[in-house]
């Protein structure tokens, strides 16, 4: 376990070092005066572009531009933003809880309805619920994410007019940004409830459920069908017989027995989730017009506002490295197969 | 359209005729292979859900000719006008914003899924061969070195690297096929390399090593063929994948250039009128249907299609991987 544990550790800072090579190699494709962005952390600086490039050798090979680079970044100094109108850092710490929120809340409904609808299917193998669950995934798979967006976008706001895209109304946004609320997360619905605002905690909900719904119907399909097959795995070991034997209930055979063992390859799956999150925000946060990282990402790529595609790439790639690290982790806590080898 | 008609535009297009009696033939034999006569009906419609998009694609000058000395793939448009046109005699499914024709989008642009997602899996599975089958043969730092390479790769999420690439070297779609390429060559090269490690031990390896085959003549000779079947399944399995990432780069904006016939476009154009107008939500359903019906027909077909022919190669597995 010792050795598990240490190999994964001493992995993650060689592919975080790789990550600012692969980023850093793509971006000399630009010419420097696009790179020397990186460098600044106010609009006036921009307004000296030659003096930068001399600073920081960014006419000089590429392993010395990387040096200054590095070293910036270390220190968090990772530019400024023209498309947020903000250095990276503050651009990041203002997006990121609206997106943690947003993966949040979708994490949880995906898990709720993969493991349930997954366990049900394999319990009733090819009964009603199992082939329905097969063409929920078929579509989840086939329907790309940004067309289920705007369809729900379509019913929803512009026939109904129920559910309202970006994070907050007009008046609830006043309102969360006067001194009266105290942000104590950033997370909306949570400083809501801490602020005991509920009219702020009901505006924030109906403005999450369209992408939340969104992310998780494209999500949710692959975990179905692996929570569904595992369960079917492990419903034929000799275990499940002997629980039957003994004269348990079924609902107890299920539930303690067949679905706890089934859960193993689940874990390692919801790591792959979380990561398909961070891909699907991008998507999702453009549809809905949601101010979270995804939309300031593809923003930034839109405008090649270089300081804040690379400062969106390099969070994105920490946050996945650091969920699959986590998941390994738990997946050797978890399965004591995988601590004994 | 008159007969007289049709033969002309026919003779017009030699080239197109080709193709499409090409396809024609290939789905007469696809009806006759007993590889699709053992699929399921499901499998059997996907077949045929393919095919359809091919022959869509390779007829793609005759049903929707274009304007001479221009562009095939370049929508034509018939006025500056901004807004959406419902469906007419002219514009049989409508067009969208800058009336750009949804008929002609929609045909060309199956043209474009073709190019983009064949070009893609042949990068990818060039790479993956080549990285993956030295890794897995080789061993030692060699193998290392590759497989730290894949977890570097392996950091971003598909679209999000994808994105980067994109936004470096600009628009086109050279770039996407470079791009998603780029994405995608970590996991072929994952699983060849598994696939060789498996190989490399087997006896018909190592009688040809005694025979004193060379490094070479027995990579090409024994693993690679060995190696490359499970591969053509996963990429088929992973055709709907790439025209997913390919269009959500142009819905983003940084796909293709204005009025390239690209689903993905298509629907991205039609993002500012999904709204409609006030008291008539679905006024301009038009901009967003055609399009999301054929992405999401090409998609469905080929996921059933890779399903199919997994369960096929593997009786085993009645259901979807895991993600890789």
């Amino acid at each position: 376990m010792t050795a598990y544990i240490v190999r994964r550790l001493c992995l993650f800072p060689l592919v975080a070092f790789g990550v600012t090579v692969l980023i850093f190699t793509l971006l000399q494709a630009l010419p420097p005066a696009s790179r020397a962005m990186l460098f600044i952390q106010n609009p006036e600086q921009a307004t000296a572009i030659a003096a930068i490039i001399r600073k920081y050798d960014l006419d000089k090979p590429m392993y010395v531009q990387y040096g200054h680079w590095l070293r910036d970044v270390v220190q968090g100094n990772l530019g400024y933003s023209q498309s947020a109108r903000m250095p990276v850092a503050q651009a990041i710490a203002t997006f990121f809880p609206a997106t943690l929120e947003l993966t949040g809340y979708a994490f949880g409904l995906i898990v709720l309805v993969g493991i349930t609808l997954g366990t049900a299917a394999a319990v009733r193998r090819d009964g009603v619920i199992d082939h329905a669950s097969r063409i929920f995934s078929i579509c989840g798979y086939s329907l790309p994410v940004f067309v289920w967006g705007l369809l729900l976008l379509l019913v929803f706001y512009g026939r109904l007019q129920w559910f309202p895209p970006e994070r907050l109304s007009l008046a609830a946004g006043l309102y969360a940004q006067s001194p009266a609320f105290h942000a104590y997360t950033g997370l909306m619905t949570v400083d809501a409830v801490l602020n005991g605002s509920w009219w702020v905690l009901w505006d924030a909900v109906r403005h999450l459920v369209l992408p939340v719904v969104t992310l998780t119907y494209f999500l949710a399909a692959t975990l179905v069908r692996i929570t569904r097959s595992a369960v079917l795995d492990t419903l034929s070991q000799d275990y499940i017989r002997t629980a039957r034997g003994k004269g348990l209930a079924e609902s107890v055979v299920i539930a303690r027995h067949a679905r706890r063992n089934a859960l193993i390859p689940v874990i390692t799956l919801s790591s792959s989730i979380l990561i398909g999150l961070l891909g699907g925000v991008v998507i999702t946060e453009t549809i809905f017009n949601y101010p979270g990282i995804g939309r300031w990402g593809a923003t930034a790529a839109l405008e090649l506002d270089v300081p804040a595609v690379a400062g969106f790439a390099m969070l994105v790639a920490g946050v996945t490295v650091l969920v699959n690290l986590a998941a390994d982790l738990l997946y050797g806590y978890v399965d004591p197969r995988v601590r004994l080898r | 359209m008159t007969l007289d008609a049709l033969a002309h535009r026919l003779g017009a297009h030699p080239e197109a005729i080709a193709t499409a009696a090409a396809v024609a033939l290939a789905a007469y034999l696809l009806q006759k292979s007993s590889a699709v006569r053992a699929l399921p009906a499901l499998g059997r419609a996907a077949v045929w859900t393919v095919a359809w998009f091919a022959l869509v694609a390779a007829a793609a000058p005759v049903v929707a000719p274009p304007p001479a000395f221009r562009d095939p793939y370049q929508i034509p448009t018939t006025s500056f006008a901004i807004e959406p046109q419902p469906p007419d005699a002219a514009h049989p499914l409508g067009t969208t914003e800058n009336q750009f024709d949804l008929y002609y989008g929609i045909v060309w642009g199956a043209r474009t899924a073709f190019k983009v997602t064949l070009s893609i899996v042949v990068v990818s599975l060039a790479l993956g061969l080549v990285l993956g089958g030295v890794a897995g043969y080789y061993g030692g730092t060699l193998d290392e070195v590759v497989m730290r390479l894949t977890d570097v790769f392996l950091a971003f999420p598909g679209l999000v690297l994808a994105v980067v690439i994109v936004a470096v070297l600009g628009k086109g779609i050279d770039k996407i096929i470079l791009a998603i390429g780029a994405v995608n060559w970590p996991i072929y090269a994952r699983l060849v390399r598994g696939e060789v490690l498996s190989l490399r031990g087997r006896e018909f390896v190592t009688a040809s090593r005694a025979l004193g085959g060379s490094d070479i003549r027995i990579m090409l000779r024994h693993v690679v063929p060995n190696a490359v079947f499970p591969f053509l399944v996963y990429g088929s399995l992973d055709m709907g994948n790439i025209v997913i990432v390919s269009a959500a780069l142009s819905f983003l904006g940084l796909g293709t250039e204005i009025g390239y016939a690209d689903w993905g476009q298509l629907i991205a154009l039609s993002r500012k009128w999904i709204l409609g107008a006030p008291g008539h939500a679905f006024m301009y359903w038009y901009t967003v249907v055609f399009p999301a019906v054929a992405i999401t027909g090409f998609v469905l077909g080929w996921n059933i299609l890779g399903d199919a022919i997994r369960d096929r190669a593997d009786p085993r597995l009645r259901t979807r991987g895991s993600l890789p």
